[in-house]
């Protein structure tokens, strides 16, 4: 099991443009993946259960991965992440 | 016949006005019973959940391309959200465990459905709770291919049509746009939904959350949509049709001017130039300052930094915040103003335990309160330093009254530049201070202010209210509060003429400055800069680019002169006609 901890940097937070782009990418992993802030751990690869985590700007979250390709998928989720989501910061 | 004018009061979703007739856009109503299944028909049911999956998907994908088409690729995610919820692995699986325990599919849908949905209200951020609806737009999706319904589609739509839905998914938008649709009302929804943020884009007017409509409409009933206001008018009279006719073609015509006047300098006929400037409170607002024109933000009321939160806000979020505006107002200077809130408002909001005022407005507010806490305020200031590095940013204090509450903001704003350098951080040493003039004391020793700062800003609305002792929100005496009264229009002389012996430029901020009936006073005061909520500056800038600045100090030296508002009143309708000026 890997695990990082990311921070929200986009200006919006996880809206749904982000979290379809967290899970996207999450589907691309066949390792089990998970968003978790706080108490609450959601599957990455959940739109539902990313949107529930309500992460605004700010908010640093931990990713979690495990399975067979953990390091990769970690390693790319991470990156979405501190992109930005590709969003203004 | 005899007309209602019934007025009903919703959400401005889209701005614009649509006068036309209801169209009711049914709502599928699904009536969901709990059945139980036998053991032996439950694969029959997960299959008939699988199916409704998979036709539900075909839907959304041909929605997608549609939208995709219309509206270009940034619009089409909003379906790839609908697709994701479809395919959530959450969703499903749950739906699926209830059915495996002899449940029927629709009741298992629903009740997911709904378990989420409380859990989407629970949120405390407005953008996440309304995502609530998307999750129910998909479910009732999957809902009516269960059942096998089809939705009444808005084929048989006429020309002119309002359509009342309980609710619009995004696609159904871009169909209403195709088939020139004017407006729309819905009972569900809020300012961030996904249908509003479509409707603003294709610049359909639209009025939401208005809930109960349905059942208050008739099909083929006359309808006005004000998206502006929020309000809808079912069955309006003759004269308020006529009203909204001619606020149409201000609209329309408005426009057009302001795409005029957008790059014209604000110089009166004889060559006078002011400052027109956008007064805002978060930095979305830039933008729209800038496309009307504004050559500055005269007033940037920080106050909402400390809104909905439960902490103060950080020197760093002060420095992002207002370091953003300032890049993106070059060249033109930024004026902050340091934090205006009350004790019993910090109270409120949670920030700080502050004991209830029985009269906050004398109470302990903006200076006064900063002073009080003077690492609160130097938090802000620090950020403000910070930011200044970035563009042209002014700080200005709120309430001042006397000269001694200046001299202490200074001594704590050293202190801030202080702790600056001693962090080895960034920022502006030089950094000019003004304040705004809106307690009458301050306005009767302008002379004396005028020395110990770089400039200073009107704030006519507390500067009124507390020389005339009107609370203008009380409607019983509101009508006595009046911009034009002769003890204002010579308090306002001496702000003015006092800050200008001491080469002090005036500005103001307060309503008065946006109003085009008092454009032409204010000139002819001298005021240098009028800062106003964006949408006005094209309708000032029109006025003072009509009249010339010596005629406006003739008008100006009349009025001073009147003893009542009436004689003021008249005088100045005798300019403007004089002037040919309506």
């Amino acid at each position: 099991m890997k695990e990082k901890n990311v921070k929200i940097v986009n200006k919006l937070g996880l809206h749904a443009r982000p979290a379809s782009l967290i899970v996207q990418t999450a589907m691309g992993f066949s390792s089990n993946i998970y968003i978790i802030k706080d108490e609450i751990k959601a599957d990455a690869k959940s739109i539902m259960g990313i949107l529930m985590l309500a992460a605004a700007c700010g908010t640093e979250l931990k990713i979690q991965t495990e399975g067979p390709d953990e390091e990769q998928a970690l390693e790319k989720m991470a990156e979405v992440f501190n992109n930005g989501f590709g969003e203004e910061i | 016949m005899k007309q209602n004018n019934i007025i009903l009061n919703g959400i401005a979703a889209s701005s614009g006005i649509a006068i036309g007739k209801v169209f009711i856009l049914e709502e599928d109503d699904f009536l969901v019973v709990k059945k139980e299944i036998k053991s032996s028909q439950i694969k029959q049911e997960l299959n008939r959940l699988k199916d409704a999956m998979a036709k539900t998907k075909t839907e959304l994908e041909e929605n997608q391309k549609e939208l995709n088409k219309v509206l270009g690729e940034n619009y089409a995610k909003i379906a790839d959200a609908h697709l994701l919820i479809l395919n959530d692995p959450l969703i499903k699986s749950e739906v699926e465990k209830i059915i495996n325990t002899g449940i029927n599919a629709e009741y298992a849908l629903h009740t997911v459905v709904e378990n989420l949905s409380k859990t989407f209200d629970l949120m405390d951020n407005d953008y996440f709770r309304e995502r609530k609806h998307d999750l129910l737009d998909v479910a009732k999706k999957v809902m009516r291919n269960l059942f096998g319904k089809q939705r009444k589609t808005l084929m048989d739509l006429e020309e002119n049509s309002v359509v009342i839905a309980k609710t619009l998914t995004p696609a159904d938008t871009v169909t209403m746009k195709e088939a020139m649709i004017k407006g729309f009302v819905t009972e569900i929804g809020g300012k961030t939904s996904h249908t509003a943020f479509v409707a603003q884009s294709l610049e359909i007017p639209a009025v939401v959350g208005l809930k109960g409509i349905i059942h208050q409409v008739k099909q083929g009933m006359p309808i006005i949509v004000d998206g502006n206001l929020g309000l809808v008018i079912l069955d309006p009279s003759k004269e308020t049709i006529e009203n909204y006719k001619r606020e149409y073609e201000i609209q329309i015509s408005n426009k057009k001017e302001l795409e005029k006047f957008k790059d014209l300098p604000a110089v009166s006929l004889d060559g006078r130039e002011v400052v027109l400037g956008a007064n805002i409170e978060n930095p979305e607002e830039v933008r729209s300052a800038l496309r009307h024109g504004a050559n500055a933000i005269g007033l940037y009321r920080s106050e909402f930094m400390y809104m909905s939160r439960k902490t103060m806000p950080t020197e760093e979020e002060h420095y992002q915040n207002y370091s953003s505006v300032a890049k993106k107002m070059m060249p033109y200077e930024v004026i902050i103003r340091t934090v205006d809130l009350g004790g019993d408002k910090i109270a409120r909001l949670g920030l700080m335990d502050i004991g209830r005022e029985a009269n906050p407005f004398m109470g302990l507010r903006a200076i006064r309160f900063c002073l009080k806490y003077p690492e609160i305020f130097k938090i802000q200031l620090k950020g403000i330093l910070r930011a200044a590095v970035h563009g042209k940013i002014k700080i200005m204090y709120p309430m001042i009254s006397r000269i001694s509450e200046i001299k202490e903001a200074n001594k704590i704003l050293e202190q801030a530049k202080e702790e600056l350098r001693r962090e080895g951080k960034k920022f502006k040493e030089d950094i000019e201070v003004g304040v705004m003039i809106e307690v009458p004391s301050a306005a009767i020793i302008t002379d004396l202010i005028a020395k110990e700062v770089d400039f200073l800003s009107i704030g006519t609305n507390d500067l009124i209210q507390y020389t005339m002792a009107v609370d203008r929100v009380n409607s019983d005496v509101a009508h006595l509060y009046s911009p034009m009264h002769p003890a204002i229009l010579r308090l306002l002389k001496n702000i003015i003429d006092s800050a200008h012996l001491a080469g002090t430029d005036v500005g103001m901020c307060g309503e008065m400055a946006g109003d085009p009936a008092y454009t032409i006073v204010l000139l002819g005061l001298g005021l240098d800069e009028f800062s106003m909520s964006a949408a006005q500056i094209p309708k000032v800038k029109k006025i003072i680019r009509s009249v010339s600045k010596s005629d406006a100090k003739d008008l100006v030296e009349q009025l001073l002169r009147c003893s009542s508002m009436q004689e003021i009143d008249i005088t100045m309708k005798k300019f403007k006609y004089k002037q040919n000026l309506f």
